[in-house]
């Protein structure tokens, strides 16, 4: 533990009056910091345990729903932000070097891959739009998943005929009333997933945002060995963020594919 | 210098292993949903999103080298969320149980 006696060694201008050492100022700050992700958690935890009952209750549209989303964009999107880990985890690793190159480097490639998320998510949320499946009647031409949302292709979107054509395949027929219900109840499912990929999306434009703060610090050469505190917090932000979608995804994009081959 | 234990870190290499875990983590996850397992389908997947997720706050995020208050608290979080979902999907769950 550390003493009054070692604040005579230790005189950083980025030491706040009221913490006797840098180490215990940064101590403080993580629990703070720490905190705040937890009260996030709580946030994010609401929907969750929301989802989880809506998805029990109407299991057969939320696996309907589910399948319709491209599990490949999801994947991809997966990679991408735990790439962004590991890159924001690396900017800590050389702030707390006192790098400067590296951490301005390793905050640049997360903010690119962080942008390469949100623009998938873009193409996703546009291909949602193409196919009449946001929920409400506001946007675009209105939910619809039983068709009749492209005179053109009324192939697209279509979340009854799929179901129709999948329970044929497996030799289970589905009935056409009970194959549009499911159809219909798939809006609950369009609701969970713009609602909770929406947060996340948030959240991720607000990091990059912390980034872009962080990147103009570090070029400046202010963080080092015995100062980084700013990149240690809005790394831990980012990680909470990258958390968030390592549970999106398995239970959004993949309730149930076995169909897929 | 102070030889407090949250200003030892990881190293790049322990990093790309984590890294290297969670990409494993992601395929096997992928691999999972594709194979019919019944109830045991979103029990493996959310097994497996916790196992990331304790990969990311351990090391990335570095809990395992913070002190003891901010470790407890942290578990003090997780376990409140615990509460929050088992108890709401108790109730959802139980609700028609005895009017059959």
């Amino acid at each position: 533990m550390s003493t009054s006696q070692t604040t005579t060694t230790e005189h950083h201008s980025a030491l706040a009056h009221q913490f006797d050492s840098m180490a215990q100022q940064q101590d403080a700050s993580t629990f703070g910091m720490w905190v705040f992700l937890l009260t996030e958690l709580m946030m994010f935890g609401g929907l969750f345990a929301a989802y989880l009952i809506y998805r029990l209750k109407y299991y057969e549209a939320f696996v309907a729903g589910s399948t319709s989303i491209s599990v490949n964009w999801g994947f991809i999107n997966t990679l991408v932000l735990i790439g962004s880990s590991l890159t924001m985890a690396m900017a800590v690793y050389e702030a707390q070097k006192g790098n400067r190159r590296w951490q301005v480097n390793y905050i640049i490639l997360t903010m690119i891959l962080g942008v390469v998320f949100l623009g998938v998510k873009a193409k996703e949320y546009y291909d949602k739009y193409d196919e009449c499946h946001i929920p409400g009647s506001v946007i675009g031409k209105g939910f619809d998943a039983i068709g009749g949302c492209d005179v053109k292709n009324p192939k697209l979107g279509n979340i009854m005929e799929e179901i129709r054509d999948r329970g044929n395949k497996n030799g289970h027929p589905v009935p056409e009333p009970s194959a549009k219900q499911t159809a219909q109840q798939t809006e609950i499912f369009f609701s969970f997933y713009f609602a909770m990929t929406g947060l996340h999306a948030f959240h991720m434009i607000i990091g990059l945002g912390l980034m872009t703060w962080l990147l103009l610090r570090a070029n400046r050469g202010e963080f080092g060995p015995a100062y980084y505190t700013p990149v240690e917090l809005g790394g831990l932000y980012w990680h909470f963020v990258d958390i968030v979608w390592i549970f999106l995804f398995p239970l959004l994009y993949l309730i149930n594919r076995t169909g897929a081959k | 210098m102070a030889s407090n234990s949250s200003h030892s870190h990881p190293t790049p290499m322990l990093y790309l292993v984590i890294f290297g875990c969670l990409v494993a983590g992601t395929v096997l996850t992928y691999l999972a949903a594709t194979w019919e397992m019944g109830i045991f389908n979103p029990i493996v997947a959310l097994a497996i999103a916790c196992t990331k997720a304790t990969l990311v706050v351990l090391f990335f995020m570095h809990v395992r080298y913070s002190t003891r208050l901010t470790q407890v608290t942290i578990s003090a979080g997780i376990f409140w969320l615990f509460i929050l979902i088992t108890l709401s999907l108790s109730d959802y769950l139980s609700r028609n149980l005895f009017s059959r």
